[in-house]
């Protein structure tokens, strides 16, 4: 199979990190519990915020800030649904 | 070690030695924690250490308490800047709970009740460097600290201390727990500054 570097997506993936997090929906890899974002658990820790499933109280979601970066991690969904504007 | 006292007229923007790069000092001691705290019986508690044969050393409260107990006083860091010093513990050493523990493998994963992990090399738990606590500042530690027992590894950044401690599983490589799969650094270092990435 012939494929291409990442740049092929770079369209498509500012689409992805312009969407507006309040109307974006996952699913949770744990439940299958289908919901917008906006409605999970955030529990923030000295290390980084835990978005938890509002069904099962996985985690879908990390977020960790330095000075400099910031990692997001969506270890417990399996995809995003964003709106098309 | 040397540490000369200071005397309270003595400027306070001197930099204490006991301090590592980028840590600033704290008296209280921040609880947040990354989901629920869970809340465990001792009557329930169990903790257990699983090697490669599927081996499993495990203690029940009792025959945990039972164990010779350390006192411990130490600083800790955090890895969001902050460090609180001369704490006081109690705990049972590592090196007490590894007496009986047969492995080859150089890499531990701490698992915690409520679904936290961390990654530890066996080399930093062992040798008077790392106990399971249950107690702080002389009361047994509140589950919002980590109760009925939390590791603590007081030579790293604090994340690698995992609250309500149940279990330490051994591994052949070096793999990454909850925080060091998203961000954070795999061993932790705070003299050399280990944070992220
Ligand atoms: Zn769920």
């Amino acid at each position: 199979m012939q494929h291409v570097d990442g740049n092929a997506i770079a369209g498509p993936l500012a689409e992805f990190f312009a969407f507006d997090i309040t109307t974006a929906v996952a699913r949770c890899n744990g439940c299958g519990f289908v919901a917008e974002l906006a409605r999970a658990m955030v529990y923030t820790s000295p290390a980084g915020s835990v978005l938890r499933c509002a069904s099962c109280e996985q985690v879908l979601a990390t977020l960790v800030e330095s000075d400099d970066r910031a990692w997001f991690g969506f270890s417990g969904v399996s995809a995003i649904e964003v709106r098309r504007r | 070690m040397s540490f000369i006292t200071r005397g309270f007229s003595g400027r306070s923007h001197e930099r204490d030695e006991r301090l590592p790069p980028g840590q600033t000092l704290v008296h209280d001691f921040p609880v947040l924690s990354a989901g629920p705290t869970p809340e465990i019986d001792t009557a329930e508690w169990e903790f257990s250490i699983t090697t490669e044969t599927g081996g499993v050393h495990s203690w029940n409260w009792q025959q945990f308490m039972a164990l010779p107990i350390d006192e411990v006083d130490t600083d800790i860091h955090c890895v969001t800047h902050w460090s609180k010093l001369g704490t006081s513990w109690r705990g049972i050493s590592l090196d007490t709970l590894f007496e009986n523990v047969e492995t080859q493998y150089d890499y531990v994963m701490a698992h915690s009740y409520g679904g936290y992990t961390t990654n530890l090399a066996l080399d930093d738990l062992l040798d008077g460097k790392a106990w399971i606590a249950f107690e702080f500042d002389g009361e047994p530690l509140d589950p919002e600290h980590g109760g009925p027992a939390r590791l603590l590894v007081p030579h790293l950044y604090f994340w690698k201390s995992a609250k309500w401690v149940r279990g330490l599983v051994m591994m052949g490589e070096d793999e990454p727990g909850f925080w060091e799969q998203n961000g954070y650094h795999l061993h932790g270092d705070p003299w050399k500054e280990e944070r992220y990435w």
